[in-house]
């Protein structure tokens, strides 16, 4: 049953070192202000999952909190590259990184494979590609009924899911609506979950087919108004495009970012004086 | 190219569409000949009409426009998967005569690359699911290259038999649009032969721009000039983004 505690506790008590970790969400939701504390909290060795590593792992793994990324695209959506993703990659900066690379339908795959209490997902996947080549995690089984070849991949059980969503209810149920991505199979194939949520109300007020987790299967749920930022909370707040087109320029040295990283994340007590600090500092560089 | 690109897809169809300039110019198709075309992004929007181009794969105007929302394993397992997209309209950052892509890495090893992309994505589906698939990319010697550095997605795949013949669904990347011309596969030999190029391209300017011995085909065409119509269209999509998302975003 979820128990409503700060993320500080939450990140705590229930991530270590060395733990795999899907944080998730498709460009919605994203859960920044968890990635923030996981920072903050100087966590080591840890295997990353996510679809769509975007800024928050570029910023988890040039801060060293990384041994292992699983992950299907690895840019910066519709500015460019990753580029503390890249250097990990091209240059072991500032630790080795290993990549277990697939495509968005595989990662899918193995979420809904991991949430079915299924041992492997099968699909379509791959003909012609050299993914399979460089990572062993892809094989092809027969269809016992048709003989057809089919691409076969292991189901994905994160120790610790952890998402953002629009709101829960006081006994910790949550609702999430809009683009809802692949956040549900994350949460039921983790073996813990933890949510923040923009806001805690009497009543979800769903409708009968929302999207909703239910308490019993969250085990904390953490209040964090705008923890998705600069992605978006659909009905809260929009996407901050400037700061994702910024952070192309933050993320570009090793030692401005770490500079940027230590002031403003690591030197804050939580994502609130965080949003304080780096917007006051994004104020101060626009009227120069 | 953008214009080139929004004319080829028919009106009525079904379109995967990758971000960047598959996006500008599927909703540009959208917005001159093809009112009733259905744009399917990956994060799950299915029939989005956004006012301005997307930043990203999942805007939240995406999801505001569509006629319904999904999730990402249903995009891709029971829309894509399931044989109900007409194209795939996709961008990439090296192609090969035979119409495989490369998103992964340039140079070095995969393991050791001197330049790592994003990677796939949702494109090694996307090119053997959907019934056709065009790959939109500027053309010179560094993006038609003789050789690709990864085959992240697969052009040409062999049909009927082996281990890909079961798992392919569709024709695969049978066009390619570029900034000079337009480039489709020959049924005989799977090899890109230029057909068309831009008004004020020569076919030695496109062969110069290819990293491989390029055919033309014999009956060459021109793409006619843009109409004063799709020009106004596209600058004004062009205007409605940079309101949007501030300048610069979306001039791709």
């Amino acid at each position: 049953m979820a128990t409503l505690v700060s993320l500080r506790e939450a990140a705590a008590e229930l991530v270590h070192d060395g733990d795999s970790v899907a944080l998730e969400g498709f460009t919605h939701l994203i859960p920044f202000a968890a990635g923030h504390e996981l920072i903050r909290q100087r966590r080591r060795k840890l295997t990353l999952i996510r679809m769509t590593p975007d800024l928050i792992y570029d910023q988890m793994i040039g801060m060293g909190c990384a041994a292992r990324l699983i992950f299907s695209w690895g840019g910066n959506p519709g500015v460019g590259s990753l580029h503390r993703f890249r250097d990990a990659i091209q240059t072991g900066w500032p630790a080795p990184l290993a990549i277990e690379e697939h495509s968005h339908a595989d990662m899918a795959a193995r979420y809904q494979a991991g949430a079915s209490g299924l041992p492997f997902a099968v699909m379509r996947g791959y003909v012609g590609s050299d993914l399979p080549k460089h990572n062993k995690k892809i094989k092809s089984i027969e269809c016992p009924f048709t003989g057809e070849i089919l691409t076969a991949t292991p189901a994905l059980r994160p120790d610790v899911s952890i998402l953002h969503a629009q709101k829960a209810d006081r006994k910790g149920n949550v609702l999430i609506y809009g683009i809802i991505g692949i956040q549900k199979e994350a949460a039921l194939a983790a073996k813990k979950v933890i949510v923040t949520v923009e806001e805690v109300v009497d009543d979800l007020d769903a409708s009968l087919n929302a999207c909703v987790l239910p308490a019993w299967v969250v085990s904390c749920v953490c209040v964090v108004p705008g923890g998705a930022h600069p992605s978006y909370a659909h009905g809260y707040y929009k996407r901050d495009n400037a700061f994702c087109i910024a952070w192309d320029g933050i993320s570009r040295d090793r030692e401005f970012f770490r500079t940027w990283m230590e002031r403003h994340v690591v030197g804050t007590a939580d994502f609130a004086e965080y949003r304080r600090s780096s917007e006051a500092e994004a104020k101060v560089s626009s009227h120069r | 190219m953008t214009i080139a690109a929004a004319r080829w897809l028919r009106n009525g169809g079904v379109c995967f569409v990758g971000i960047g300039l598959p996006s500008a110019a599927a909703n540009l198709a959208r917005l001159t000949h093809a009112p009733d075309i259905v744009l399917i992004y990956e994060s799950g929007t299915i029939g989005a009409k956004p006012h301005a181009l997307p930043l990203s794969i999942g805007d939240g105007e995406l999801a505001e426009t569509a006629d319904t929302v999904v999730s990402v394993p249903e995009i891709f397992r029971y829309w894509l998967q399931g044989g109900r997209v007409d194209v795939g309209f996709l961008g990439a950052a090296q192609i090969d005569k035979f119409g495989n892509i490369n998103t992964t890495v340039i140079g070095g090893s995969y393991d050791a690359p001197q330049v790592r992309l994003p990677g796939s994505g949702g494109a090694p589906e996307i090119v053997t699911a959907a019934k056709e698939v065009a790959i939109l990319l500027k053309q010179n010697r560094r993006t038609f290259v003789e050789k690709l550095d990864f085959v992240t997605s697969s052009g040409y795949f062999e049909r009927g038999g082996g281990n890909g013949g079961a798992q392919v669904r569709g024709r695969g990347p049978t066009t390619v649009i570029s900034d000079l011309g337009v480039l489709n596969s020959d049924p005989a030999t799977n090899e890109l032969v230029l057909t068309a190029v831009h008004t004020g391209v020569s076919a030695e300017q496109v062969k110069n721009a290819t990293g491989w011995e390029l055919r033309v085909a014999p009956n060459l065409e021109i793409t006619p000039q843009p109409s004063a119509s799709e020009l106004a269209a596209l600058r004004d999509l062009h205007a409605r983004t940079a309101a949007a998302h501030g300048s610069a975003a979306g001039a791709e």
